[in-house]
């Protein structure tokens, strides 16, 4: 990567230009011309760097969600997730190294909608489901910092 | 924020700008025409939802696994009660920290109540943060777990409930 596409990627994940014409103000503060960041972020786009110069929204507060965590026999780990996953509620769910290695993520229209889900996964696999709600959240998202070395 | 508060227009901006901003010369007013606000009407939306944080931010979404950020971790930390959110706002002051959440504790089994997931090119890398992060709050001596992640069974982002491009929330 040349210096300028460094900056694309590290100088605009947040603080946007909201300006008529954003790209030309870009290329402007890089000593370059708007054709070129176009033709940059194009390329990142459809090289899988970049999903989308775009909105990176806060989770939405309405409705209920929770944090699971299992702790499944090493060869049952693909049937478990697999039964997981099947569920419309869960939209995340990861193996990770530990006793606890799988970890997923319940929404539902409220509490017991979710906690509904949690019983089923106990109850169809017959193992213990960690229920670890949130209660606050610390986080500012100004994007992410890229090291180059 | 509660999203029933927002406009219909606001509803449709937001769909509009979620899917990304055209790579055009005059992206605002290309997402205007498509759902009948003129140029200044987009800038001037986009700001009040940055400003009421709807909008966390907005600008180039980098894909970290693409760029070879393949290594992550959750670590989980035990920090007593009154401490918590001290600590969680120093630890998600550093940019490197990318979710830090306080959760219930489900002692014996999982003694943890703070959250914060951390990413690097290598697990060599990612341990030098978490410890930096130790040293930075003050927590050499806190009980904590590294979970770095293995397989991604299911990774997906509903609309406006999560940015697709990211780990988990709940």
């Amino acid at each position: 990567m040349d210096a300028l596409e460094k900056r694309l990627l590290d100088d605009f994940q947040r603080d946007f230009p909201l300006v008529p014409e954003p790209y030309a103000e870009i290329a402007r503060r890089l000593g370059t011309d708007e054709a070129t960041v176009i033709a940059t972020l194009e390329r990142f786009r459809e090289a899988g760097v970049i999903s989308r110069v775009g909105a990176v929204f806060r989770p939405h507060r309405a409705g209920a969600s929770t944090l699971a965590a299992m702790a499944v026999p090493e060869d049952r780990l693909q049937e478990v997730a697999d039964l997981v996953s099947a569920y419309e509620a869960v939209n995340h769910n990861y193996e990770r190294e530990h006793r606890f290695n799988l970890w997923f993520v319940v929404t539902g229209a409220d509490d017991a909608a979710v906690r509904a889900v949690l019983d089923d996964i106990a109850g169809r696999t017959g193992l213990e489901v960690l229920d670890l709600p949130m209660i606050e959240d610390y986080h500012l998202d100004l994007g992410f910092p890229l090291q180059w070395t | 924020m509660d999203l029933t508060l927002l406009s219909e227009p606001d509803l449709r901006l937001i769909a509009a700008v979620q899917r990304g901003l055209p790579l055009t010369s005059r992206p605002y007013r290309d997402i205007g025409r498509r759902i009948g606000m003129d140029e200044s009407e987009v800038i001037a939306a986009v700001r009040r939802l940055l400003e009421l944080r709807v909008i966390n931010r907005l600008g180039v979404v980098v894909r970290h696994h693409e760029l070879g950020y393949t290594a992550n971790a959750m670590v989980a930390w035990d920090i007593p009660d009154d401490q918590v959110a001290e600590v969680g706002r120093c630890m998600g002051s550093f940019e490197f920290v990318t979710l830090c959440y306080r959760r219930e504790r489900r002692p014996p089994a999982w003694p943890y109540n703070l959250y914060c997931m951390v990413h690097g090119r290598e697990r060599e890398a990612v341990m030098a943060q978490v410890d930096h992060l130790a040293r930075a709050c003050g927590l050499d001596e806190m009980p904590r777990a590294v979970l770095f992640s293995g397989r991604r069974f299911k990774q997906r982002g509903a609309v406006y409930r999560d940015d697709p491009d990211r780990e988990s929330a709940a």
